[in-house]
Formats: structure tokens, C-alpha cells, sequence
């Protein structure tokens, strides 16, 4: 139980200091909100949907995996800031659990997450999007494993790296192509088969396909089941090698 | 309370395609007692910092023992953990939080209950005269202050121990003057507390017992008068007349106290002695009998720095 008090002591630590700065969460959300506003009006004739909702059931799933992509990766900034005023450190010298040190973190990142993700469904509810509220928890509970997987292995990145200049670099070496070998945008159904090959070993193509699937309401289908236990065990290894960076040395 | 045996550790740094071993701590053997201040002394990158963390559980040794307030360092660095405090050189305090959130934070991360860790952090505050500032954000406060605050994080679960990293640097001279009494007021209520500097005067005036350190190991150990005792003894500088100086000398060489002398072009002996507060009476005596009369006479006890010097063979001014 003193992993639960300890995750919970850190997690709110964490969600009070966003809380003092909420301006975050907005900017963090900005830039889906404009795919959605300026982009996703191009979908409807260029995926020959039937209607604007159904190009919607389409892209929304993609642009939401995305925000859980890239809201989980950068996150490893803020912690380079902590290391470098000495926060964790001091964290380190204490008997609190190391695990407790991340997931507290990734559990506000985690939190964040929803709170964008439910802003953007409910400006997509707005253009006619239509989702059942069951196949929605699912969906973000996909999210929520997203982010947790990505936040813990970007602050495990950053314990290693533990600099802001070799950070930045990085992640976005790796975000662009997993970004582009998941689907997100476009679905890969048009990609020729190479593409679609590759995108195969992509995780978080899978996480793409499940979401679109409860977006569609099609809870029975296996990409749902597929891409929650992929994402879960990924998960669950991000933490697992994140915590271990927390309990090794690092200043 | 602390006591470690040949505590090692060596970092390997990469430069280009070749990787260099640093042997930062060789062999560290210390005993430190319960209830003292104890320091140590070093230039910057002679290992205080890099045993400090091997102390703190922060950086596991490569080799050696250590027992810290009765746990096994190597054994049980959980059990260290909950027995010491620590305050790191670099500062620990977030700019958006305040000190009371700190403080409070700090105590529960030891596993402390939250209504315990409030009063707890409001005795803290108090006691380090941070009241005033408690509910403000660390980034507005003095240099100081923040210091102040990060001590109080380091003693908040009130450990056996507490090691503090140079907490004096980077402090103007008033701040200083109030963290040594901080600091002795931590001994006062019977903390044992390791601190490292590279302050001369902070080593002979705050720590009951130093160990000098230079390059990853421990060259002299003692109280610092012990230290001091052991170089040399005292210099007498006797001012004199001009005229009277061969007199004086004269009179003053064969004195079995006087273990080396030496005129002063500008009048005056310079004289090695054993103890200078044993001398002075007796060579006042003599130069009285005699009828010489001095100008000035002024007493330099050895400083730590000629002990270092005597040690290492350089200044630590320089170093």
C-alpha cells in the first residue's frame, strides 16, 4: 500500500502545480483543435465519405491517439527542469518508492490527457461525430495506456539523457515516424503494400485500428482487443524501465 | 554514528573513443561521532561530494563498508535513507512551490502522516524563521532564504544525521554567519551533522572534528587545533628597535622554547616556538630583564591551510 500512498503523495504534487499553471492543458490542445477546425473539413471528399460524421468517426479516433502520442513524449522536459533544480535528488535520498516517482507523474500526465481528449470530443460532438458512451471509456482508456506508455519512457529518456538539447532531437526523431506509420492522418488502408507491411510493426498503428473500431462501434472487432493488449503490455515495460531509471543514479 | 571502511568509487569518462577511469574516493576511511559537526575539507574535486552521495545511498560504492547511524550502507540503503537527512550542494527547492509545500511534501515523502507533516512543517519554518515567507513561492526568495528552506527539507523527519553539501557557498557573509548558527543549533538538539566545505575558516570555526581531503582521499584527520598542533607550532613576531635587534637576538636564541629564529631586516625577530602562549610570557620576561623594549609582538598560530599545505604541498587557496 505504500506504493499507492506514495503515487498518490506524488501525484498530487504534480496535478496542484499543473493546476496552478492550467494553461497548459489549453495549449496542449490547441494544436488538435486546429486539425480539427482547418484539416478534418478536407476529409469528407478526400476519403469519399458519406457524410461529414463519418469522415469524422475516421479522424477523430487518429487525431486523439495522436494527442496521447505526443502529449506522453515531451513531457520528459518538464522533468529535466525538476532534475536540474535538484527536485528529484532530494525525491532520491528519501525512502519514497521509485515507481511511485514516476507513476505519479505519468498518472498526471495520464489525467491531462483525458481532460484534452474530452474537450476535443465534445467539439467534435458538436460537428455531428455520434459515439456510444461505453466504446468511448474504452477508447480512452486506450488513450490513457498511450500516455502512460509514453510520458514513462520519455522521463526515462530524460533521466538518461538529462538534457533538454539531446531531448528534443530525439523525440521527435521518434514521433515523426511512428506518426506517419500509424495512420493517424490518413488511414493506411490507401497505403500501397510495403507500407501497410511496415506499419504492421507499428504499436501504435494497432492502438489506430482499435480506436477507429470504437469510434465505429464496432466493440466485437479483434482490433480492439489487439490493440488494448499490445498497448497495455507496452505500457507496462515503458514503466517497468522508466522506474528502474528513477532508482538508478542520477543527479 | 557514520563510520566507513576504504569506501571507493571511480567514474568512467568518456572522452572521444577513449574511456578514462577517475578514481574520485580511494579508499575512505572515517569515523564520525554522534553528536558532532564533523567536516570536510577539500578543494573542489578532491571527492567530498562523490562520498557524500555514496552516503547518502545516491551513487552505490564500488567498494568498501560503511554503517550509517547503526544500518549497513550496503546492505540496507532503505534503512540509511529513513535514518539521514540530506541537502545537496546544487539547491532542491522548486520555484512554483512554496516553502510550506515543500516542507510538507518532504516530511510524507518519509512516510509521514499529513496532519504530523503540516505541524511538523510549521515548527520548521518557525524554527528557521521562514514564517513570514512560508506561503510564497520559492523563486522570490534571497539566496538565504532558500538555503534556510532546503536545510529544513534535509532535518524535517528529524534523522540521527544530516549531510549538508557546502551549504555555506554562494551565501554573503551575513547569510553565512546565520547558517553556522543554524547548523549549531542542529548539533544543540543532538543531530550528528557532516558537512563539506572548502572554507578554511567555515572548518576551524563550525566543525568539531575535519578530515582534509585531496585527490579521493583523506591526507589529515583531527579537531582543527589538533590539526594545527600538528605543523610546525606557533610564530612570535617581536618588533624591535633597529639598534636593539642583535641584542635581542642574542639573548633570545638560546632559549630552549625558541625552536628556529630569525632577525627582521626592519627590526625585529621572527621565532618558531612550540606554544605561543607558553613563550610570550617567557621571552617578555627576558627582554624585560635585559631592558629591551618592544614595539609589537603579535602571535600567528598555525591556519588550516598550512596544514593542507603540509600535506599536500599546495595551498588550498590555490587550489
Amino acid at each position: 500500500m505504500k506504493l499507492a500512498r506514495d503515487t498518490w503523495l506524488i501525484f498530487q504534487r504534480q496535478f496542484q502545480l499543473l493546476m496552478r499553471n492550467p494553461v497548459w492543458v489549453f495549449v496542449g490542445v490547441f494544436q488538435p483543435v486546429m486539425y480539427l477546425l482547418l484539416f478534418a473539413p478536407l476529409l469528407k471528399p478526400a476519403l469519399n465519405a458519406p457524410t461529414q460524421a463519418a469522415a469524422y468517426k475516421i479522424f477523430v479516433p487518429g487525431l486523439l491517439v495522436l494527442l496521447a502520442i505526443f502529449g506522453g513524449l515531451f513531457q520528459g522536459f518538464g522533468l529535466i527542469a525538476e532534475l536540474r533544480a535538484g527536485v528529484i535528488e532530494r525525491s532520491r535520498v528519501t525512502p519514497v518508492s521509485r515507481l511511485a516517482l514516476l507513476l505519479g507523474r505519468s498518472l498526471r500526465d495520464v489525467v491531462s490527457l483525458i481532460v484534452q481528449a474530452v474537450i476535443i470530443t465534445l467539439l467534435a460532438l458538436a460537428f455531428d461525430l455520434r459515439v456510444f458512451i461505453g466504446d468511448l471509456l474504452l477508447a480512452y482508456l486506450m488513450l490513457a495506456l498511450i500516455a502512460l506508455m509514453t510520458s514513462a519512457v520519455s522521463y526515462g529518456v530524460a533521466l538518461k539523457v538529462k538534457s533538454e538539447d539531446a531531448l528534443a532531437p530525439l523525440m521527435n526523431t521518434v514521433a515523426q515516424p511512428v506518426l506517419l506509420l500509424s495512420g493517424i492522418l490518413l488511414p493506411l488502408t490507401f497505403a500501397p503494400g510495403w507500407l501497410q507491411g511496415v506499419a504492421e510493426w507499428n504499436p501504435f498503428s494497432w492502438a489506430v485500428d482499435g480506436t477507429r473500431a470504437l469510434f465505429a462501434g464496432d466493440l466485437g472487432n479483434d482490433k480492439v482487443w489487439q490493440g488494448l493488449t499490445i498497448i497495455a503490455v507496452l505500457a507496462a515495460a515503458g514503466v517497468f524501465w522508466a522506474a528502474r531509471q528513477f532508482a538508478r543514479s542520477v543527479r | 554514528m557514520i563510520e566507513t571502511r576504504a569506501l571507493r568509487k571511480s567514474f568512467r569518462s568518456r572522452a572521444g573513443r577513449q574511456t578514462k577511469t577517475v578514481d574520485a574516493v580511494r579508499g575512505v576511511n572515517l569515523q564520525v561521532a554522534e553528536g558532532e559537526i564533523f567536516g570536510f575539507l577539500g578543494p573542489n574535486g578532491a571527492g567530498k561530494t562523490t562520498t557524500l552521495r555514496m552516503l547518502a545511498t545516491l551513487i552505490e560504492p564500488d567498494g568498501g563498508e560503511a554503517t550509517i547511524a547503526g544500518a549497513d550502507l550496503r546492505k540496507d540503503p532503505a534503512e540509511v535513507r529513513r535514518r539521514i537527512g540530506y541537502v545537496a550542494q546544487g539547491g532542491s527547492t522548486w520555484d512554483e512551490s512554496t516553502a510550506r509545500e515543500e516542507l510538507v511534501l518532504h516530511a510524507r515523502m518519509y512516510g509521514i502522516g499529513k496532519a504530523d507533516a503540516h505541524r511538523r512543517a510549521a515548527r520548521a519554518l518557525d524554527a528557521f524563521q521562514l514564517t513570514e515567507y512560508a506561503d510564497r513561492k520559492c523563486k522570490t526568495y534571497s539566496g538565504g532564504q532558500r538555503r534556510r528552506v532546503e536545510i529544513a527539507l534535509g532535518i524535517i523527519h528529524e534523522p540521527k544525521i544530516v549531510f549538508l553539501d557546502e551549504p555555506t557557498t554562494g551565501l554573503d557573509p551575513q547569510s553565512r554567519a546565520h547558517m553556522w548558527d543554524e547548523i549549531r543549533r542542529l548539533r544543540t538538539e543532538g543531530m550528528t551533522v557532516f558537512i563539506t566545505t572548502h572554507y578554511l575558516d567555515e572548518a576551524d570555526a563550525l566543525c568539531d572534528r575535519i578530515a582534509i581531503m585531496d585527490h579521493g582521499e583523506v591526507v589529515a584527520e583531527g579537531t582543527p587545533a589538533e590539526l594545527k598542533r600538528e605543523i610546525s607550532g606557533d610564530v612570535v613576531l617581536v618588533g624591535l628597535d633597529l639598534d636593539t635587534t642583535p641584542q635581542a637576538a642574542q639573548l633570545l636564541d638560546g632559549e630552549e622554547y625558541v625552536t628556529k629564529l630569525e632577525t627582521i631586516d626592519e627590526g625585529g625577530v621572527r621565532l618558531h616556538v612550540e606554544e605561543g602562549a607558553t613563550a610570550i610570557p617567557q621571552l617578555l620576561r627576558r627582554l624585560d630583564a635585559a631592558g629591551l623594549a618592544l614595539t609589537s609582538i603579535e602571535l600567528h598560530r598555525p591556519s588550516l591551510d598550512d596544514v593542507f599545505l603540509t600535506k599536500t604541498g599546495r595551498s588550498l587557496r590555490e587550489s
